[in-house]
Parts: C-alpha cells; sequence; structure tokens
C-alpha cells in the first residue's frame, strides 16, 4: 500500500511573527522557515507504518514556489521514498489546495493519505477533511493513533471530551495530532540519501483546477497587545487584588 | 439572509457553544435556523427551541447520526443547507470535523475560527497563533464559518422556536464508531467555565495536579493543562489549552508552572484577567499577567487554597 503525505512549508514555530505595516500579512523576510510541525508528524507516521511492513511506499506532496523543495528535501531524509512538487507562485486556500490533492490522489491511488490537522500560520485546519470530501474517502481528524487492521484503519481521535475511536474503510484521509508521534531526527547519511531521492515537478496550473480563492483578505493586524500587570509580593496580596481590585473572586 | 448553525450537543442536552453561535449569527442578521442532528436527541432539540434569536429548528434524528461521523453529518448538512446563505458551527472538534467537508461538498470557502463578525460577507479571524488578525470578505454564495464560541456572548433563553422534523438518513458508509472514553468530571467545562485555573511542567507530575482541585472547587474553576503536561502523561488530552488545544476566555484564568509560549498563549490570552504563578521571574508568561507570584508553586498552592 502506497501512503500519500501532504506537507506545508511554514514559517518555524519558534519565530515570533510580525504583522506587516502596511497591513497586507505578515512580514516573511529572512525569517526561518520550516516543514509544519503537524505535516512532520504526518511523514513520521507515514515512515513508521511502512517500517512495520504495512506499507510499501511513502510519496510526499507539497504545492507552492520552488523553496517548497527544501521541506520535500527535510521530508525524504525523514524517510519519505519520492516527493511530488506541485509548482505554483499563487497564494491558495484550504479549498485549492484539497482540489490538487483531490487530482494527484487520483493519480497516484494511494491506500492511505496522512496530513497535518492544521498549518501553524494560516491555522485553518481544513485540507484534510475537504480532500476527504472531494474524493468521497472517510476521515479521521485529529489523530492520536491509527492502526491498520482488515484493510480499514482504526482511528483515535482528539476530541473536546476525551478521546473517540472510528474505523474507516481505505482508502481513507488521516489528520494528525501532536500526540500522534514524535519525529525523529534526521541523520546526515539519511540528508545526504535524500538528496537523490526522486523529486518530479509538475506545474499546478496543469491539473484544469481554478486556483484562485472567492475569499480576499482585507487587511491583516497585529492582536490589541496586552499590558503587562504588576508583581504581587504574596499569596494575602494576591487574594486581595482579585477580590477588590480585579473584582474576580 | 438565511442562517443555518449545526447544533453542538450530546442527544441529551444542548451545548453552551451553540448560544455563542447564535450570537455571532444574530450578528450578521437574517432568519436563524438550528440544525440538531444525532439519535434519540429530541431533548437536545427541546432545548433548542427555547435559544432566543432562532426561528426554527430542525431536527434529524437518526441512528446514522449519533456519533457525529463527519461523513454522515456533512451529507446531511450539504443537502439541507444548500440554499441558506450561511451556515454555521462552533469551533469544536466536532464542527472543525465536519464543517470543511460540507464547505468542499458545496465548492465554497470555510472561514476558520471567527472572532467578530464585520458584516454579512466580511469577518474577523486568528492567524498565526493570533499572532496576527486577519479580516477577510467572501464572495461564495454560501458562506460556511466555524465561530470562536469564546469569542461570543451566548444568546439567552426564553424562546420556544416550533420543532420541524428532517428524514433524511445520509449513510456515507466508509466510517463507523467503535468507542469514545470521555473523561468524566464535576467540574464546569473548560470552554465554559468562568474561572479556569491550569498547570504545566512545572507541576512535575499527574498526582501534584491534585494541588490545583482545592482551589478549583472554592472558584467553581475547570481545570486546564499547558501541552507540556499533557505530552509528559500528567494529565488527558482535552485539559490542553493553546493553539491546537481549547481556546478559552474566562473571567480568571490562573497559570501554575507554566512558562508563557506563544502556542499556550493563543488559547488563553483573551481571558479578562491573568494570573501567573511562576518561579522564574523572567517566564515569558509575566509579560501578560495581571497579577504575577514569583514563587515556588509547590508552597504557594496550599496557601492560596487556605485564604481562598
Ligand atoms: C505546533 C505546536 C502546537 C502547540 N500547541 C500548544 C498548545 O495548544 N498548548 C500549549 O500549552 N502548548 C502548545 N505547544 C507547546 C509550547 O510550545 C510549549 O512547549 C508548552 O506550552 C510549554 O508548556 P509549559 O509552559 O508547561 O512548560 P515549560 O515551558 O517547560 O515551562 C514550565 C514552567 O514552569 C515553571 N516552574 C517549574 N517548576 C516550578 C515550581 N516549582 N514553581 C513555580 N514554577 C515552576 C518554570 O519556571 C517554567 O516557566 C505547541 C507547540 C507546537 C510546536
Amino acid at each position: 500500500m502506497k501512503i500519500l503525505v501532504p506537507v506545508k512549508r511554514v514559517i518555524d514555530y519558534n519565530v515570533k511573527v510580525r504583522v506587516k505595516a502596511d497591513q497586507t500579512g505578515v512580514d516573511l523576510a529572512n525569517v526561518k522557515m520550516a516543514l509544519n510541525p503537524f505535516c512532520e508528524i504526518a511523514v513520521e507516521e507515514a515512515v513508521r507504518l511502512k517500517e512495520a511492513g504495512n506499507a510499501s511506499e511513502v510519496v510526499v506532496v507539497s504545492i507552492g514556489t520552488t523553496a517548497v523543495q527544501e521541506q520535500l528535501r527535510t521530508a525524504l531524509a525523514l524517510g519519505a521514498d519520492r516527493a511530488l512538487h506541485i509548482e505554483t507562485d499563487q497564494h491558495l486556500d484550504s479549498l485549492q489546495v484539497a482540489k490538487l490533492l483531490a487530482k494527484v490522489v487520483a493519480q497516484e491511488q494511494p491506500g492511505l493519505v496522512i496530513l497535518g490537522k492544521q498549518a501553524i500560520d494560516s491555522d485553518n485546519n481544513q485540507t484534510g477533511q475537504m480532500l476527504a470530501a472531494l474524493t468521497g474517502m472517510g476521515q479521521g481528524t485529529f489523530a492520536s493513533k491509527v492502526q491498520l487492521a482488515d484493510g480499514k484503519v482504526l482511528v483515535t481521535r482528539e476530541i473536546d471530551g476525551g478521546l473517540q475511536t472510528v474505523a474507516l474503510t481505505l482508502p481513507a484521509v488521516v489528520s494528525t495530532d501532536l500526540r500522534l508521534n514524535e519525529p525523529r531526527y534526521a541523520s546526515l547519511p539519511n540528508i545526504m540519501k535524500a538528496k537523490k531521492k526522486p523529486l518530479d515537478v509538475i506545474a499546478a496550473d496543469s491539473f484544469g483546477v481554478t486556483l484562485s480563492s472567492n475569499v480576499t483578505v482585507l487587511k491583516v493586524a497585529a492582536p490589541a497587545s496586552r499590558q503587562g500587570g504588576i508583581k504581587v509580593e504574596s499569596v494575602a496580596e494576591l487574594v486581595d487584588k482579585l477580590k477588590h481590585e480585579a473584582k474576580v473572586i | 439572509m438565511a442562517i443555518l448553525i449545526i447544533a453542538e450537543h450530546n442527544n441529551l442536552s444542548l451545548k453552551s457553544e451553540t448560544h455563542k453561535v447564535v450570537q455571532a449569527a444574530a450578528a450578521i442578521g437574517g432568519d436563524i435556523t438550528l440544525l440538531v442532528a444525532g439519535f434519540n436527541c429530541k431533548a437536545a432539540a427541546d432545548e433548542a427551541a427555547t435559544v432566543a434569536g432562532v426561528s426554527k429548528v430542525l431536527l434529524a434524528d437518526n441512528a446514522v447520526y449519533q456519533h457525529q461521523l463527519a461523513e454522515n453529518i456533512a451529507a446531511l448538512v450539504t443537502e439541507v443547507g444548500k440554499d441558506f446563505s450561511h451556515i454555521l458551527a462552533p469551533a469544536t472538534t466536532s464542527g472543525k470535523n465536519f464543517l470543511p467537508r460540507v464547505a468542499a461538498m458545496l465548492d465554497v470557502a470555510q472561514i476558520s475560527d471567527v472572532i467578530a463578525i464585520e458584516s454579512a460577507d466580511t469577518f474577523v479571524r486568528p492567524i498565526y497563533a493570533g499572532n496576527a488578525i486577519a479580516t477577510v470578505q467572501s464572495s461564495d454564495r454560501i458562506k460556511v464559518l466555524t465561530v470562536r464560541p469564546a469569542a461570543f456572548r451566548a444568546a439567552s433563553d426564553g424562546n420556544s422556536a416550533p420543532i420541524e422534523a428532517v428524514s433524511a438518513a445520509h449513510d456515507a458508509g466508509v466510517s463507523a464508531f467503535i468507542d469514545e472514553e470521555l473523561t468524566k468530571s464535576e467540574r464546569p467545562e473548560l470552554s465554559a467555565a468562568r474561572v479556569v485555573i491550569s498547570g504545566g511542567r512545572g507541576m512535575q507530575n499527574g498526582e501534584n495536579f491534585a494541588l490545583l482541585n482545592g482551589i478549583a472547587d472554592k472558584l467553581g474553576a475547570a481545570i486546564g493543562a499547558s501541552r507540556a503536561a499533557v505530552d509528559a502523561g500528567f494529565v488527558p488530552n482535552d485539559m490542553q489549552v493553546g493553539q491546537t488545544g481549547k481556546i478559552v476566555a474566562p473571567d480568571l484564568y490562573i497559570a501554575v508552572g507554566i512558562s508563557g509560549a506563544i502556542q499556550h498563549l493563543a488559547g488563553m490570552k483573551d481571558s479578562k484577567v491573568i494570573v501567573a504563578i511562576n518561579k522564574d521571574a523572567e517566564a515569558p508568561i509575566f509579560q501578560i499577567a495581571d497579577y504575577g507570584l514569583v514563587a515556588d508553586l509547590f508552597s504557594v498552592l496550599p496557601e492560596l487554597e487556605q485564604q481562598l
């Protein structure tokens, strides 16, 4: 069985983002970029399934400018076998990404698609669900455990009240939560090997998908900043302030 | 404008998140219909009918909707919702699960985690873990939104809207519910509590979370945690507050042994009053805390419980 893992290049999670002065977006010039943490977990899970003998090939795919090849190489160094770069300079929304991925699914015919539940830049949490809708597959979102058995995948999902387990008919889409696994570090030999693994580039407009979205960003502003308050010296002072100043207890 | 809201409930009763979404819908303006999809969920529909501002409740009561499987709920919502101008659900793990599927089936975008309504087509939402706030406008024929409950007040009760049955039974046949492990707690739910007290890695282990219990009891608080505390296995995942956990905005948030990483702040920085207890005076949490106490949590927590 082949596993397809769509991944995204995003700002590194340690970077403190700054909004551009003209409010058109976030300043990404000279900012450290990385594989989205949830995507890294998705790659790790796919590689583990392969190592356990449950999958034959792990294919990673990313959509964007040539820069995304850096993250595809990272994924290859983590153990993916082959990469696809869907090239476009255009900014895409989740629906357009899902439509392109649905085309890739039709071509590659994976038995399972594993992807991150959200990208830490747009924080949308949509692509996996949309891809599942467009391909008619079942979806196991926010996964903290994935098991393959008898042509099905059992997915334990992190939900507001606790955990829920669902069984999905294959092929299916799984989106990863943080506790699914702890991704390995790519070793130097694997980073070297990754440079030689196949990476195919396909133009996004060759799929016949409309890439424009009906949603326009009017402005991006900095959040209302919170004033730091005071330090209290004792528990007694804290309780007094909460009672008489803040009046919240 | 005709707005369809997918109600959040557990078949027995309506969740407070639904009231918050109704409030958001009222800001859009227009006729509000609530869809209660579940199994043996008449009681939840009865409650939905009392929410102020709702003109009709649709009740889809069928075994295929019992566990809110995204595939079945999305097929139902797509059918019921196709003539509405807006489809809304709370940005809970349930809404986040089925609503993007609905949007894709309707071939429209979803706008996630809306925190303010500017007009019927313009919405405000946080991006980059809340470090930037985007205002977006949609020209899609149906606007599909998840609404962040913590950003809206709850609509009141006192209504008696008519309830209409929907017979459509959609079973996509690709997914099945196996089981559920729900955390049982006598405390208020994190997302609805007026006071939240959260512990981080500084708590050292799960047993020490008991130090928060007495304080939570006295304040009627819910107990939360940082991701580090959840990852270390101190407490279950449903207690996580943050970018990828629950978003809370209580009147009082007490962070204990939590450093204040941006991903944690994303989940609580809209709280009215923030208290931080941390032994490191340089911890970033103090930059946003209204009241900071630089101290060892093991000595001050018992004291705090006693003085409340
Ligand atoms: C993609 C992604 C998503 C994430 N999402 C979330 C999320 O949703 N929620 C979240 O919380 N995190 C999230 N994180 C993790 C986040 O980056 C931090 O690692 C995490 O919040 C740290 O938790 P902490 O503050 O408990 O631990 P630490 O950063 O280790 O802080 C522990 C604090 O306890 C203090 N302390 C220790 N002992 C004592 C004592 N005896 N008395 C008083 N104080 C003491 C220390 O001074 C320190 O400040 C995410 C990370 C990533 C990459």
